[in-house]
């Protein structure tokens, strides 16, 4: 039983999807997010392993023609926002330190459990991200931006903390300008990274949607998430066919990739092993002899189900009170400082002007 | 003549006033240099309270040493009167294991030999073996980390046949062995040796447990195949557990399922977790889930006409139910997630069956570092034809049974490999043996040492190599008590005081984490080189030219001053 542990060495999966622009017109860097995040958790991560971070709301935005819907394909075919989107970092949330924070686990103790990435040594880690970037770095919410070697520094701490939020494997994808440019600097170990374009290229959008009226996705994106969508839980698609997603024919920028510092090689590892999360079991095959403790509570339950009585609502708000409200006399109070000011300041220009003598019809 | 007073008044103030502009200039110079550098240095100055370094890196080198105590009595009839004479003997056995140049083990067994008192005795004439341990137990009050090992000889008739050693609940064993009537004391003891050594392993702890805990400084491939397989298995050590039981009711139109989740909590679980209660917290909660189905479609096999499920569609089971299943949001604890699945009228009686195609006979299987799930049919409860619903009464002590036995593994409490002739008593219903703890506190106590020392080591490297975090005396104090906490721990175990080593490495833990997770130690601070220029410049540049272009005009008068000497009419 131990030799199936061998295929890779995590236990679990975990996912960080970051869309880092904001403003209607990058609609596709939410589609982008969106897309990824459906694949993944159709592959089996479950929401309490995802921590989503989208820098804007495109689904309620006043100038979405069709409010509540993120689409990824022209003529409206894949509505990725679905029913049960669960977004953990919202709008002005998403920021470089929020995102450094979480990657390194240095979280104020009042942060709920959804916002943490509480992975260990035995977890694969799926990080995407994607925005408008340049050489070096990443432009987060059109104010501040990431270096590649800050980003390379938090992935060292994280192999560095063995216990807390560290990684088995790690997957970087990242689709924007340039892309390549920033896992140059990574040099921790177990780290294979995926970018949509080389330095000095742009990466480009796909197409856009004469009803909605902005490019829905970036090509990279697209090509990839119509190859996750031929990906099931038990396939057997390993990395070398993703690194073949979006040639330049189809992208017309040259993704690119980087497996120096991984040490298995690119062709045993399973799309599933990233994207999905295919759980090792073992058949328990021992049991605890235990004396039974004989108790009498189970008459009880049986009684205490046949009384309970029909439920009804308490009458706890006096509504007829709330509606019939009479307008409260309210009581004299002097007037308050601003009528006072005010005042003072027209008897004083008064008097200034026609001199302090009309005084004396006053006092 | 007044032209030329005048005139030579105005060249004076003239010179005045050049002087005054040269003593002003440098002046200006001056202040800028002797309070304004040093000022703009002092205040761009980030706060880093002292660390202790130099002991954290003499920390990085990890020599451990573990000692045992034990005691071996000899009871009547397993030594001759000869040999009784001098029994009372006190040895000390040292093993040495180098790891890597920056960790080495010495294990230490101190020995004390003596003979069995009266009372001792008398408990050994009890009829079971079961009630000998307790009264042997109830007379010896070992304190955690020794054992007690007691000789009988060979005719004695508590020990079944082919069985050698029998392991009691709390820290006693029992040794049967062959008598030598004419051997000398000192080769009694020898021959002893090895089978002693055996008892100490089960009991305590072997070389490859101490080596799989620290996993983190030794490389993984040096490992055995099962002991990767248990350190995959069981979770991290960490402050505190959830444990979440739930119960999966896909079919309520037909099952109506009771349990009576808190009173089985109460008897079985509880003494569990009590007896851990200093490793970790724990808490306990369940829910009830209707409607929740597997995420597989059973088969149904002909040969043992039901529906199975086989080995390799168990994988796929466990992520559809665990979106519904939930957690606190409050604690980052980790979660343990026990699952009783009743299945639904149409697919019961549902089997799973292992790689070989049998049954499995306790119907569950169980996730590395996740849960356990058990299938509990109910289709003896059907009648004849069937009315729904059915009542069912969950029979709990079947379903705590296996959960036990799942908590036990996945929180590091494995049944050692004993060899074949040992006997070791099952912990019934307190969950876990005394020596069962003993080994957990072994293991766990050099997991949370290696631990600590790594964080520490990884924040000092940290911190020294970005000079630009500020480090507040928070943090300061966590990391000094971490280090003292670390320094006590590897003291405690070298005086064989387990229970304090324990607490010690425990809160060595938790200080280092603090200190190493405190959210103000961010490295948001990268400035490329063009970027600091970029900052500097504007504010530096402006003030700056004017005065090196007057110092330069200064130096060049007075240069000019010193070739021609000065013009005296």
């Amino acid at each position: 039983q131990a030799n199936q542990f061998f295929g890779s060495g995590h236990t679990n999966n975990w996912a960080v999807l970051v869309c880092t622009s904001r403003f209607w017109f990058n609609y596709r860097h939410v589609a982008n997010t969106l897309s990824v995040y459906r694949s993944v958790k159709r592959l089996g991560i479950p929401d309490s392993h995802i921590v989503l971070m989208l820098a804007d709301d495109m689904a309620c935005n006043h100038r979405n023609p069709k409010p509540a819907t993120v689409f990824s394909h022209k003529n409206m075919e894949l509505n990725v926002y679905g029913d049960d989107v669960e977004v953990d970092y919202r709008g002005y949330e998403v920021t470089v330190e929020n995102f450094l924070r979480v990657l390194t686990g240095r979280l104020p103790p009042s942060t709920p459990r959804s916002k943490r990435l509480l992975s260990d040594d035995r977890s694969n880690i799926l990080i995407y991200m994607t925005g408008h970037g340049g050489n070096g770095f990443l432009k987060f919410q059109d104010s501040e931006e990431i270096s590649n070697v800050e980003l390379a520094d938090a992935f060292e701490q994280m192999w560095q903390k063995r216990r807390q939020v560290q990684y088995s494997e790690l997957l970087f994808i990242i689709d924007t300008c340039q892309g390549a440019s920033m896992y140059e600097r990574f040099y921790s170990p177990n780290v294979m990274a995926l970018a949509s374009s080389q330095v000095g290229e742009d990466s480009l959008s796909h197409q856009p949607d004469l009803a909605i009226g902005v490019h829905l996705m970036d090509r990279y994106t697209f090509y990839l998430l119509e190859f996750l969508e031929d990906i099931h839980p038990a396939s057997q698609a390993n990395m070398n066919d993703l690194f073949k997603v979006c040639p330049k024919s189809l992208c017309v920028s040259t993704p690119g990739h980087r497996t120096d510092l991984f040490q298995r090689d690119p062709r045993n590892v399973l799309i599933t092993d990233f994207f999905g999360s295919v759980r090792k079991v073992e058949i328990t095959t021992e049991t605890v002899k235990l004396i039974p403790n004989i108790t009498e509570k189970d008459e009880k339950l049986t009684e205490e189900l046949m009384l309970t009585e029909p439920q009804k609502y308490v009458e706890q708000i006096p509504v007829a009170e709330i509606i019939h409200q009479k307008p409260k006399q309210k009581d004299w109070h002097p007037p308050d400082g601003f009528i006072l000011g005010l005042w003072t300041l027209i008897i004083l220009v008064f008097f200034k002007t026609y001199g302090i003598k009309h005084l004396k019809h006053i006092f | 003549m007044n032209m030329a007073a005048v005139a030579a008044g105005g060249f004076e103030r003239h010179c005045h006033e050049k002087r005054r502009g040269r003593n002003a200039a440098l002046s200006v110079a001056a202040i800028a240099i002797v309070v304004g550098l040093p000022l703009w240095w002092k205040t761009t100055e980030t706060y880093r309270a002292s660390l202790p370094y130099s002991q954290i890196s003499e920390l990085d080198t990890l020599r451990l040493q573990l000692t045992v105590e034990l005691e071996v009595v000899f009871s009547k009839g397993s030594l001759t009167a000869e040999q009784q004479k001098t029994a009372q003997l006190q040895q000390s056995r040292e093993v040495e294991h180098l790891l890597n140049s920056k960790t080495e083990l010495r294990y230490k067994y101190e020995t004390k030999y003596r003979t069995a008192t009266v009372m001792e005795d008398d408990a050994l004439r009890l009829e079971s073996v079961e009630a000998a341990d307790v009264s042997l137990s109830k007379l010896n009050e070992s304190p955690s980390g020794s054992l007690v090992i007691y000789v009988i000889p060979e005719t004695s008739a508590l020990l079944p046949q082919g069985v050698s050693v029998y392991v009691g609940k709390h820290r006693t064993a029992l040794l049967r062995t062959l008598q030598d009537k004419r051997a000398k004391l000192g080769d009694v003891l020898r021959g002893l040796q090895p089978d002693i050594q055996r008892v100490v392993e089960t009991m305590s702890f072997s070389n490859g447990d101490i080596k799989a805990a620290l996993s983190d400084r030794v490389p993984v491939r040096k490992l055995g195949k099962e002991s990767l397989a248990d350190s995959m298995r069981t979770f991290k050590s960490s402050p505190g557990y959830e444990i979440t039981f739930s119960l999966l009711n896909p079919d309520p139109k037909s099952h109506d399922v009771h349990w009576d989740i808190e009173g089985a909590v109460e008897s079985y679980i509880q003494p569990l977790l009590s007896k851990l209660s200093g490793v970790a917290n724990f808490s306990v909660d369940s829910q009830i889930l209707y409607y929740a189905i597997l995420g597989v479609t059973p088969r149904y096999d002909s040969t043992v006409s039901s529906y199975t499920l086989n080995t390799e569609s168990l994988p796929h089971v466990i992520n559809p139910v665990e979106a519904r299943l939930g957690s606190n949001a409050a604690s980052s604890h980790p979660v343990l997630n026990f699952l009783l699945y009743v299945p639904d009228y149409p697919h019961s009686p549902l089997y799973i069956k292992d790689r070989g195609g049998d049954k499995v006979p306790t119907n569950a299987f169980h996730s590395p570092r996740w849960g356990g799930i058990m299938v509990y049919n109910v289709n003896e409860t059907y009648t004849d034809p069937p009315r729904l619903p059915v009542h069912i009464s969950i029979d709990m002590v079947r379903v705590m049974e296996v959960f036990l036995a799942q908590l036990r593994l996945l929180l590091g409490v494995q049944q050692p490999h004993a060899p074949a002739d040992f006997l070791l008593q099952s912990p019934g219903n307190e969950g876990l043996t005394d020596w069962e703890l003993d080994r957990l506190l072994w293991v766990r106590t050099v997991e949370n040492i290696a631990t600590a020392t790594t964080t520490l080591t990884s924040l000092a490297q940290l911190l020294d190599e970005i000079g630009n975090i500020v480090i507040n005396d928070n943090i300061a104090s966590e990391v000094y008590s971490a280090v003292t906490s670390v320094q006590a721990a590897i003291a405690e175990l070298e005086a064989c005081n387990l229970g304090l080593a324990f607490q010690a490495s425990k809160e060595a833990t938790q200080s280092s984490e603090k200190a190493f997770f405190d959210p103000s130690l961010l490295h948001l601070l990268y400035f490329p080189d063009d970027q600091k220029f970029a900052i500097y410049i504007p504010l530096f540049l402006p003030m700056s030219v004017p005065i090196l272009l007057s110092l330069l005009k200064i130096a060049s008068e007075h240069r000019q001053r010193r070739k021609e000497p000065a013009k005296i009419d």
